[in-house]
């Protein structure tokens, strides 16, 4: 495998040796990371005004999540962890969702029908076997379904990971693993997680194909999720895909980065940004100005502001409805202490 | 009706739960093999290599993937060669398993069964007698199962496999083969939450399940003798418990002993005696006794005699409560 990442489009928004972009599928991608960061700051900002409680930022990242779904049908799944709603809001598990399980509600893990998206992953690493049990299923049911699963450079570390990786590559199950490599575990660099060169050329060792892209490319990133997804879909087993990002906030709002790295190290990735290299280049083709920009964004404010209107609204769960959702129906000794603690509430 | 072992009622209701092809059965060497117990004996053949699945030597995984597998709406069966290998999946079991209906408010939910071979008493090597259940009904959202015969082994096994929920169901090795029965032909199911009142009396209650039911009923059988009437209950459901069960028979009776081999400390007996002091003290003549195993590890085959409970010392401690 190339240990050279993939990439489409430079940081300066030139696009590296092929054909040009389609204008139109551009510029809904970068539609998408614009709410994705937007979401992402008004998340934060809920945060410090004590409206949710910790919140784990993906800024830097958009591109990343964004290029990962993009190439998905509706009926594939995704299986995350909690730094990715960017991407679960993209296939389709709603704002208002993700942020009621931000602000401590469990009807935020209770997305639409028909929307194939788990809740996210808090522990770290043991998901990414999820997602290979799923796509096994769709396999043996013949549906044609893939799952992709997304998760840090930490989680690699995992013995979790091992057994989902094999698992996959013996059974060639039709699973994608997306590893978003931003740097950093908490207070952990990448370097410390791992001696091997990349993440991506572990896949050797279970019989898969790995492939590293630039993880600020959103057009790289959805062109190996897109191959990753067409090998699955035929047939031909799962792949291990490892987009370089980085972290640009601290691991949540409840870290604080300048305790373990220097400032200068963002900056370097901050001139990568990933939305700015697709602004640059709808620019360059007449396809971007003031007037779109501020367009999408009124748009995407419109829809996040509704998000937590909503969210806010609902009433908390009462201490009756904290037992209702155990077991299909509650079992005779947990129906014994509803009645109890619906008593003391009162 | 057929006379069949445990063992065999097991195969005969995983033969049975494989007519619903949402139904898989996952596991080390459970294909080819049969089982390490040869309780899958022959499923694959029958069914296929498919749906009775030889998995690679990693319990998290096989426990993780099962679960993806329930959430994708197959009803997955895990088998864990012993007890005491069960442990590498317990996150799965606890951070996922046991939660993904309340993280998401019946969105989505785990249907599926691990079966777990437990217990002591065949000499086996370390880490394969284990009887730690009270680890798994300490955990919201998991039902715990114990068979002691052929015919609750097939009907629990239905039962688990029929269940929109988890259910974590134990299996007494040493009775795999010691215990032979009738065993209804076809489907039926025994219902998960309900006891088993075995034997009725009126002198004291003697609670159990699993493997030590033997010894339990062995016990009821020598006081007889002795002309004390015993009540026999077998929990077979430890979570949800029976408690109404539990509490007319210590009503009745006033005394009680409750039997298991697992570890007396923080054991599933302390739950059974709380809920008697809780709901039946004014009716109690003695105090509660419980027989249980020691809390040492399990000593292997030369000293293993020594920790699990016996005939005598459940006799033992019986007449104590009978004379106090």
């Amino acid at each position: 495998m190339s240990l050279e990442p993939r990439q489409v489009l430079a940081a300066d928004g030139t696009v590296i040796d092929r054909r040009e972009p389609d204008v139109s599928t551009l510029a809904t991608m970068y539609a998408a990371m614009t709410e994705a960061r937007l979401y992402d700051r008004k998340a934060s900002a809920l945060q410090r005004q004590g409206r949710l409680a910790t919140y784990a930022p993906y800024e830097g990242q958009e591109a990343s999540q964004v290029g990962a779904v993009a190439p998905l049908a509706p009926e594939d799944w995704l299986v995350a962890s909690y730094r990715d709603a960017a991407a679960m809001h993209l296939h389709g598990y709603p704002w208002k969702n993700l942020l009621l399980t931000r602000m401590g509600d469990e009807r935020g893990g209770h997305p639409p029908e028909g929307v194939n998206v788990t809740p996210p992953s808090i522990t770290v690493g043991g998901h990414m076997i999820h997602a290979v049990g799923i796509a096994w299923a769709e396999k043996l049911k013949g549906t044609g379904a893939v799952a992709l699963t997304m998760f840090g450079d930490g989680a690699t570390s995992e013995g979790d990971f091992h057994e989902a990786m094999n698992f996959a590559g013996v059974y060639h199950v039709p699973t994608v693993f997306f590893c978003q490599n931003n740097g950093w575990a908490i207070s952990m660099p990448r370097s410390r997680q791992t001696a091997s060169r990349t993440i991506a050329q572990k896949a050797d060792a279970y019989g898969l194909p790995g492939v590293l892209v630039d993880g600020n490319d959103v057009l790289a990133v959805a062109e190996v999720v897109a191959e990753a997804v067409d090998r699955a879909r035929a047939g031909e087993g799962p792949t291990l895909i490892e987009a370089l990002t980085y972290r640009v906030q601290g691991h949540t709002t409840a870290d604080d980065d300048r305790r373990y790295r220097a400032r200068e190290e963002a900056a370097g990735w901050l001139a990568r940004d990933p939305l700015e290299r697709v602004r640059l280049w709808l620019e360059r083709h007449g396809a971007w100005d003031e007037a779109r920009q501020s367009g999408i964004e009124a748009e995407a404010s419109r829809r996040i502001e509704a998000a937590v209107a909503e969210a806010e609204a609902l009433e908390s769960l009462s201490a009756g409805e904290i037992f209702d959702a155990m077991f299909d129906e509650p079992t005779a000794p947990l129906a014994v202490q509803r009645h109890r603690a619906e008593r003391s509430a009162r | 009706m057929s006379v069949m072992t445990l063992a065999q009622a097991l195969n005969s209701a995983l033969d049975t739960a494989l007519d619903d092809p949402r139904v898989v059965l996952m596991g080390e060497d459970i294909g080819t093999t049969g089982g390490v117990f040869r309780i899958t004996d022959g499923l694959q053949r029958k069914h296929g290599s498919e749906r009775v699945i030889d998995t690679p030597v990693a319990e998290s995984g096989i426990v993780g993937a099962a679960f993806g597998m329930a959430i994708a709406g197959l009803r997955p069966i895990v088998e864990i060669q012993f007890m005491g290998f069960s442990y590498p999946a317990y996150d799965q079991v606890i951070s996922h398993v046991a939660r993904i209906r309340s993280r998401s408010r019946h969105r989505f939910t785990a249907p599926m069964v691990i079966r777990l071979p437990y217990g002591g008493g065949i000499g086996a090597s370390e880490h394969h007698s284990e009887s730690t259940e009270a680890i798994y009904t300490h955990i919201p959202g998991l039902k715990v199962v114990v068979a002691s015969t052929p015919e609750n082994a097939k009907g629990l096994l239905l039962a688990a496999v029929d269940d929109p929920d988890p259910v974590i169901f134990l299996e007494p090795i040493r009775a795999y083969r010691a215990a032979r029965g009738e065993v209804p032909d076809g489907r039926y199911v025994t219902p998960i939450g309900a006891g088993m009142l075995e034997q009725r009396g009126s002198d004291i209650s003697l609670i159990s399940y699993g493997a030590m039911m033997r010894e339990t009923r062995d016990a009821a059988h020598r006081l007889a003798a002795e002309g004390v009437s015993a009540e026999v209950i077998d929990l077979r459901s430890l979570v949800p418990l029976d408690a109404d069960m539990v509490v007319a028979s210590v009503e009745k009776t006033g005394r009680a002993v409750v039997i298991h081999e697992a570890p007396l400390t923080g054991g599933y007996g302390a739950e059974v005696v709380a809920l008697i002091q809780e709901r039946a003290l004014y009716s109690l003549r003695a105090p509660v006794r419980r027989v249980t195993g020691w809390d040492v590890s399990v000593p292997l085959r030369l000293a293993e005699r020594h920790y699990l409970p016996s005939t005598g010392r459940i006799m033992s401690a019986a007449r104590d409560v009978l004379e106090a």
